[in-house]
């Protein structure tokens, strides 16, 4: 059965502009998010939008959409006659009517829906007497049969597996008429093979004309399925290039940038092993949380970075060393001592301070308030309390000291602590986990999301922590701040701990897209 | 014996339906909320509310169905306070909800108090009264059982087959239910969150205030304190019991109402040396066994009870 293409119009114009983002810029609170940035879609084209975490890739894309409204630039979109017209900002809506699809790493579907209810939803007038049914599915298959997407119709969405859900959402936008599609990061829930099968789907979709951006950190599929490179970095468009000249060192460069000047740091010979991780195995419900056979000695004054793109085991080995979960084999050593209860307390007696990933859901209790966070960890202390009363009196001097000598600024130690900035919370936890000179620090992301001033405390603290005999396990997705502090670097890619035997950072950056060490 | 003549006989069944009808009315009104999203634990009050309102604009002489328009435009107001306190607003919906109950309870006795002081019984009005319709009335039993009931009931079943129809048959039901399960996805698809959950507890409080109506224009013919006694919170539990569906709460509401009619048969023929109040008690603890053998596989709407807020991912 021959069906029409989708877009004629469209496809007899070879290689024109569909889309045109022109000087987007974007701050949020003290971080510039996007930064100017230029960009161009052509018809049919499969473009990579690359970078690392936090570069700015999703944030560029939700303004696409309508999501978040820029700060300034503007956004033109071709029509079916490949007319440009600039599209209103900031409503959802106006993005669909102009043809913009898109498929969040989230995906927004009803789960107690049918496939095909799901693609309806929103696409009729809400008060009609019945549903165009057999018109919708018709159009479906005939999309299904363009494209090679397949998915069962009739099922519920929540009896689908993760890939049939993505297409699903492909479907959604197809329906809804999409010449631009946007995919965020569409390989992060799929299998390698589901992978394959979706970029088979994509070159069948852009033969129609339909006109792809998708959005990765993974070197290898970017190079072998898109037609462009762009590649952000901190907010900036720092590199474009046509994929066909491109191999995986140069773009791997691109992306992790150009060397930056080192925090100073003094040289020091590593001390006693303060934590040793022999074959520790966790098997998670999936690759994200889990750790395989991990091999891992950290020394007091040494500070050891664990690079990698996040979603990789990271929080396996978080969690495991904070006492959240118990490993599944191999075993754990404190300063020689073999541990053999997995729980927070535990860890917390055998001299492990925490700086949690999420500082506002795992770092503090955010109603109570700032001098009620700072003895959290160590309220059965006989200065914090006699027979299970509070000492008022000393908890109130206790925090005064603690917010002078780290800088925590905010309305007042009894004020509830979320009404603190998120580098101020940070510094309290650093406070808290400091002032019990723990052996053991885990510092997990303790960055992100910070401004300069307050990501440059915190690399000062640990430095400072590594000075006075700690050892510290340093667990970051932004390379520059793993290759300043550490003095040893690990990456860890789909639950492997591998070590980087040069602090090379092309090679750590292939070591992070999964490559083997060159 | 003797409770086999009971249960064949057609005054049985005819009370059990009429004893289901307010349920019918309440069990809608609460899965249509829910279905979006919002418990509305408002029913209760809601019920009082529309029992005084419908009962109250006949007596000023609305006429019965005018009756039947206030009640449900009453029921909608309060749905409409509850609504715009629990999913704009995104409080508490139990909160919001009980308070909802009291102060209808308390808004519709003063209401009757101040509108009719000083009086020693109460009035009365011209209730609905069985419709006897020629064919369906000739079906050997089940005509018996049908032509005692008023225009009410029919009312009832027919909104069955409504609510079943719009939910399970048009854009709009699809709407509600896709906002109870992902409130994303209906945002995603450029459709209003806040307005379909607006408008369905409007439309599910009008349903629940046609409840009440019940109590006060068909089974009975004046309204008193404490005349709705919990059927209200009955029905938010057979909604559970219903599994959000519209068939099974017809279903959920008729074994209730059977439940009651024959505890009260049961006693005349039981009840010398059984005491009465163990009768009165059988329909609810029947109801609770019920409800632990079905409601453990239940699937709520994922979205029940969870704010949803524009821009927030």
């Amino acid at each position: 059965m021959v069906q029409g293409r989708i877009y004629p119009a469209l496809f007899t114009m070879e290689k024109t502009s569909v889309l045109s983002l022109n000087n987007l810029s974007k701050r949020f609170g003290s971080v510039l998010a996007n930064d100017a940035i230029n960009l161009t879609l052509k018809q049919g084209e499969v473009l990579a939008l690359l970078g690392e975490n936090g570069a700015g890739k999703t944030t560029l894309m939700n303004m696409l959409f309508g999501h978040y409204v820029p700060d300034s630039g503007s956004i033109d979109v071709a029509d079916e006659t490949g007319k440009m017209h600039p599209l209103t900002l900031g409503h959802p809506q106006a993005a669909l009517d102009a043809g913009i699809g898109m498929v969040h790493q989230h995906f927004t579907l009803a789960e107690n829906l049918s496939s095909l209810d799901n693609i309806l939803l929103g696409s009729e007038s809400l008060f009609s007497w019945r549903h165009k049914r057999k018109k919708a599915r018709k159009k479906i298959t005939a999309i299904m049969q363009r494209t090679g997407l397949s998915a069962p119709l009739d099922e519920k969405i929540g009896q689908l597996s993760v890939g049939e859900r993505q297409r699903v959402e492909i479907l959604k936008a197809l329906y809804h008429d999409a010449k631009i599609l946007v995919l965020d990061e569409p390989t992060a829930v799929l299998t390698p093979n589901e992978a394959d099968t979706l970029f088979e789907n994509i070159a069948a979709m852009t033969r129609e004309g339909l006109s792809v951006i998708f959005i990765s950190h993974k070197l290898h599929e970017v190079l072998a399925f898109s037609q462009r490179i762009v590649v952000l970095r901190h907010g900036k468009l720092v590199g474009e290039i046509i994929t066909a000249d491109a191999n995986e060192r140069k773009i791997a460069q691109m992306m992790v940038g150009a060397d930056t000047p080192a925090t100073p740091r003094q040289a020091m010979p590593p001390g006693a092993p303060v934590l040793d991780l022999k074959s520790l195995t966790i098997k998670g419900e999936n690759t994200r949380n889990s750790l395989y056979d991990a091999d891992l000695c950290i020394h007091s004054h040494e500070i050891v970075g664990i690079a990698g793109v996040s979603g990789n085991g990271q929080s396996a080995l978080a969690r495991v060393i904070s006492g959240l979960i118990t490993p599944n084999s191999g075993s754990i050593s404190m300063n020689g001592e073999k541990l053999t209860r997995f729980t927070p307390p535990a860890m917390l007696k055998a001299g492990v301070g925490r700086i949690p990933e999420d500082r506002h859901h795992d770092g503090i209790i955010g109603a109570m308030s700032v001098s009620e966070n700072l003895i959290i960890e160590r309220l059965s202390d006989s200065d914090v309390q006699t027979y299970g009363f509070l000492k008022q009196h000393n908890i109130a001097t206790h925090a005064k000291e603690l917010c002078a000598a780290y800088d925590v600024r905010g309305p007042g130690i009894e004020s509830a602590v979320r009404l603190l900035s998120g580098g101020n919370i940070q510094k309290l936890i650093l406070a808290r986990v400091f002032e019990s000179s723990p052996h053991l620090i885990l510092a997990n992301q303790p960055t992100r999301g910070l401004d300069l001033g307050a990501a440059g405390e915190v690399a000062r603290r640990l430095l400072e922590a590594r000075r006075d005999g700690a050892g510290i396990l340093l667990i970051s997705e932004d390379l520059d701040e793993v290759l300043a502090l550490a003095d040893r670097v690990f990456v860890i890619h789909n639950g492997h701990l591998t070590i980087a035997h040069n602090k090379d950072r092309t090679t750590i950056g292939l070591m992070m897209a999964g490559e083997k060490a060159c | 014996m003797d409770i086999l003549n009971i249960l064949i006989s057609d005054s049985f069944w005819a009370a059990s339906l009429r004893i289901a009808t307010p349920l019918i009315f309440g069990v809608l009104g609460a899965l249509i909320c829910e279905r979006s999203g919002v418990l509305n634990l408002g029913i209760e009050g809601i019920f009082v509310a529309g029992a005084m309102a419908g009962w109250m604009a006949v007596w000023f002489g609305a006429g019965l169905w005018g009756g039947l328009l206030v009640a449900a435009s009453v029921g909608a107001l309060f749905g409409l306070l509850h609504a715009v306190l629990t999913v704009p607003l995104g409080l508490s919906q139990h909160v919001s909800g009980l308070g909802i109950t009291m102060l209808a309870t308390s808004v519709s006795y003063f209401a009757y108090r101040t509108a009719l002081p000083n009086l020693s019984s109460p009035p009365r009005i011209e209730p609905f009264q069985p419709l006897d319709i020629p064919i369906i009335s000739d079906i050997p039993f089940i005509g018996a059982v049908l032509s005692q009931q008023t225009a009410m009931t029919w009312l009832a079943l027919f909104l069955v087959l409504l609510v079943w129809w719009v939910l399970e048959r048009t854009p709009l039901g699809l709407a509600i239910r896709a906002v109870g399960d992902n409130p994303d996805a209906v945002d995603a698809q450029g459709l209003s969150v806040y307005a379909l959950r607006i408008g369905a507890v409007m439309a599910g409080s009008a349903l629940m205030a046609l409840g009440g109506a019940f109590l006060t224009m068909s089974a009975f013919d004046s309204f008193f304190f404490g005349m709705v006694n919990g059927r209200g919170w009955i029905a938010i539990a057979l909604v559970i019991f219903a599994s959000w569906r519209p068939g099974k709460a017809l279903l959920g509401a008729l074994l209730f109402g059977a439940f009651d009619a024959f505890q009260v048969r049961l006693q005349t023929e039981v009840g010398a040396f059984v005491p009465s109040q163990i009768f009165l008690m059988a329909p609810y603890v029947l109801s609770i066994i019920a409800l632990v053998i079905v409601a453990r596989r239940a699937e709520y709407p994922r979205a029940l009870l969870k704010p949803w807020f524009k821009g927030q991912r």
